[in-house]
């Protein structure tokens, strides 16, 4: 009987191994292609020019929304604006109804690919709360050397 | 002056809970029944302090007193009742104080109700819930009070976040909480339970209704979240994978495994120390999941501004209780051992592989969700780690859990006939396999694997038929015998299968919607027209319209069915972009039309200047309200279970239940 449960506990182990192997190699992978990395509008410009990133690459970019860049373009279904980090700025188009909290001088992040000077949004997240600064907006503007602690100016 | 003494009694309602996790405890180990008497009523007295603190904070929303810093923070005079009610958790202080309201209001549930509990578990259970509530109550008064006074008064207030001025958000977090600081009492019970170096089936007998009623809050609560994203982000999409939508998923998962080990620990006397280990991790996660929705360290689309020095409080309390029961389970835990052989293929065996695969689930979310913070903090950079990572991880393991979860309940306990089983299901497997290829064929060619989801849910639903078809012999007994046991069911049964059932209809839900959603983006002057799943939308005009606290600007679409004459079966919709007065915030009031195959949904959005037309976003999705019903089914029965009385009773039940006995819940 010891011996028989011994063996029993033994095939249990061995199948909820080989299990969690297929669970590590399934999460691995998934890994592998779906971490999006984040750039500020200065990183974009200096590592797509030293060939560091590609236009396939999906990322991350934040920063304030340039004051006066929005605007409209072709059918009127798509906003293109500015993106800056108070150093460098890109442009970035995106198709849809922004989310509520977009506006000019607000804190952004959108992702998607950028390509010829453009960075087309699939995504674009601004927050539920217009006191919020997204962490890697306030880093961006660190690196840059822009940072000033939020005022409550609202 | 009623600020004050709601300032006042939750100070010593932190007293009280400091010497009810302290004295009794002693007391349990002394075996002093003076000490151990007072559990009880400190836990009653703990929880009634805690009542009057948050009617105070009630009371100052309600009638705007803007001497109070949180009312002003988040409240209006022109805000309706409903929402002066809501904003009393619909800011950081007010929600940890509702957390601690519901933490004290479980304390106080186990004191009134748990009569027929063995005394020493008893007071531990109430001793360790009253540790964490020590915690809580401290983290409250030290870094978040919602009493704090301004001076001088400001005539009004900040009002609330628009986004939470909405029925449905402003439920949602008493359920989500009732739900995740529910798992404060399993938690308290495995704690007791190591304490005592004792997990009996009774243990187990007693654990389940508390995990099933935590579990029950938690499924309503996150439904009850995600319909609130699919109508007011005007996004159409009901889930993200954001870490706050994580952060409530992962103690559900937890939650999930836990209702079904517990079920073994209880009749087969196995899996003990494994049930054990789970309700600590669920607890363990809820707290994560208040740390990271408190703290601010992870982007979401649903941070709100948040303080990083409440963080660092809310981790230790987390370190602490957390790396406490685990380092009593390490010492404790060898000891708990099982009698309970069973062979791989039996009920055991399938309740296992459930809860290796939710516990595997539940750790590729979370390993997802804090992935971004372990390469923040070693300086790799900065990732975010999306929705396509869980779902390339998430589906493949529900996949084989949804397939096992029709057939484990045809398993007999110990031993099971895999192939008996199976040969059961002949008839579901012919209707799902029919199912299946009919979805391909007819609806989408293109998708193999919407196919195969539907093939799934179909599969599980008349799985869970069959099952309680067998039950009660339906066909092989007369119609009035299968009747009258379909009436004699025991409740607990009737949970299982509506909890089934309900999934089976929540992941059709999911599979069509995400699959067949149609979504057209466009800009529309008054009079155009446009063709979205099969439904013609007119925008007739756009106007403005006053609302209470706000001004919105509402469409006007025209909806009729494409091929339908008669203007008589069309449908308005009125989307709505409301501008709120104090916060001069906007949000989308999607207008959505539920039908039976799926949500006709219409979103109006700026306005062009140069053609004069509105950005509209049209959405076909399918089958959504399969997902809000599959989820409120599976709701109702975890109350059906719950009013078994099987449940309410303390030792595992040999003889007749004497009705007398039985405590009111």
């Amino acid at each position: 009987m010891a011996l028989k449960r011994k063996h029993r506990r033994l095939s249990f182990v061995a199948l909820g191994l080989l299990a969690l192997g297929a669970a590590a190699a399934l999460i691995l992978t998934a890994f592998e292609d779906n971490i999006v990395f984040f750039h500020s509008p200065t990183e974009i410009q200096e590592k797509f020019a030293a060939n560091e990133l590609k236009p396939a690459q999906r990322l991350r970019i934040g920063g304030l929304v340039v004051e006066g860049s929005v605007t409209k373009t072709g059918d009127g279904a798509t906003t293109r604006f500015k993106v800056t980090d108070l150093t460098k700025s890109i442009v970035v188009e995106y198709r849809g109804i922004l989310p509520d909290l977009f506006r000019e001088g607000q804190g952004i992040v959108a992702e998607g690919h950028y390509n010829n000077n453009v960075f087309t949004a699939r995504e674009v997240l601004a927050k539920h709360d217009e006191n919020y600064m997204p962490p890697e907006v306030a880093a961006a503007l660190k690196k840059s050397g822009q940072w000033k602690p939020a005022g409550k100016e609202k | 002056m009623i600020v004050e003494t709601g300032h006042f009694a939750l100070i010593l309602a932190l007293f009280v809970a400091a010497l009810q996790g302290t004295l009794p405890m002693i007391g349990a180990h002394r075996r002093d029944q003076a000490l151990m008497a007072i559990a009880a009523p400190a836990a009653l007295i703990q929880l009634a302090l805690v009542i009057v603190a948050f009617a105070a904070l009630t009371y100052a929303f309600v009638t705007s007193d803007f001497s109070v810093l949180n009312v002003v923070q988040n409240s209006h005079t022109d805000k309706p009742m409903l929402y002066k009610i809501s904003g009393v958790w619909g800011n950081h202080e007010g929600s940890m104080l509702l957390w601690a309201l519901i933490l004290s209001l479980y304390g106080g549930a186990i004191a009134a109700f748990g009569k027929n509990l063995r005394p020493s578990l008893k007071v531990r259970v109430l001793g360790v819930q009253s540790l964490i509530a020590t915690g809580i109550l401290a983290f409250i008064l030290l870094t978040s009070n919602p009493f704090t006074r301004v001076v001088p008064a400001p005539i009004n207030g900040n009002s609330l976040n628009p986004l939470l001025q909405d029925p449905g958000l402003a439920f949602h977090p008493p359920l989500l909480y009732l739900g995740y600081v529910g798992l404060s009492i399993t938690f308290s019970f495995a704690v007791a339970a190591l304490i005592e170096g004792r997990v009996d089936a009774a243990w187990a007998r007693w654990v389940r209704p508390w995990t099933l009623a935590a579990w029950g809050f938690l499924t309503a609560g996150i439904s009850l979240g995600s319909w609130w994203a699919y109508y007011e982000l005007g996004w159409g999409g009901w889930w993200f994978w954001d870490p706050v939508e994580n952060a409530s998923f992962m103690p559900w998962l937890a939650a999930t495994a836990l209702l079904h080990s517990a079920i073994v620990s209880e009749k087969r006397d196995s899996l003990k120390s494994w049930t054990i280990f789970l309700a600590i991790i669920a607890f363990g996660l809820s707290l994560l999941g208040t740390f990271l929705v408190r703290s601010g360290v992870i982007t979401s689309v649903h941070a709100f501004a948040s303080d990083p020095t409440r963080g660092v409080f809310i981790l230790l309390l987390l370190v602490v209780t957390i790396g406490g029961a685990f380092a009593l389970f390490a010492w404790r835990g060898p000891s708990l051992k099982g009698s309970g052989l069973f062979q791989p293929i039996s009920r055991e065996g399938g309740l296992l592989l459930n809860n290796f695969l939710l516990t595997v689930a539940a750790a590729s979310v979370l390993l997802g969700t804090l992935y971004p913070l372990f390469i923040d903090v070693l300086e790799l950079g900065k990732v975010s780690v999306g929705a396509p990572y869980f779902e390339s991880v998430f589906i493949p393991m529900m996949i084989p859990m949804l397939m096992v979860m029709a057939i484990a309940p045809f398993l007999k306990w110990k031993r099971g006939d895999f192939l008996g089983a199976t040969a059961r299901l002949k008839i579901a497997l012919i209707i799902t396999i029919v199912g299946g290829l009919l979805t391909w064929s007819i609806i989408d060619r293109a998708s193999a694997f919407a196919a195969f989801g539907m093939a799934l849910a179909i599969w599980l639903f008349i799985a869970v038929l069959t099952e309680l078809a067998e039950r009660i012999k339906l066909f092989r007994v007369p119609l009035i015998e299968s009747g009258r046991r379909l009436l004699h069911q025991p409740r607990a049964s009737w949970g299982m299968t509506f909890a089934h059932a309900g999934l089976a209809i929540m992941v059709a839900g999911m599979t069509a919607s995400s699959a067949w959603r149609v979504e057209s983006i466009q800009v529309m002057k008054f009079g155009d027209s446009v063709t979205v799943g099969g439904y013609t939308y007119t925008l007739k005009d756009v106007r403005e319209v006053p609302g209470p606290n706000y001004i919105a600007t509402r469409g006007t679409f025209i909806v009729t069915q494409s091929g339908a004459s008669g203007e008589d079966d069309a449908l308005t919709l009125y989307p709505e972009k409301r501008t709120y007065k104090t916060r001069k915030m906007t949000t989308t009031e999607a207008a959505i039309h539920p039908t039976f195959l799926g949500d006709l949904y219409a979103v109006v959005g700026d306005k062009d200047e140069k053609s004069g037309g509105y950005v509209t976003r049209i959405y076909f999705n399918p089958l959504v309200s399969w997902m809000w019903t599959g989820a409120l089914i599976m709701v109702l029965g975890a109350g059906i279970s719950l009013s078994d009385r099987r449940h309410r009773v303390g030792a595992p039940a040999k003889s007749k239940i004497v009705p007398g006995s039985v405590p009111a819940e």
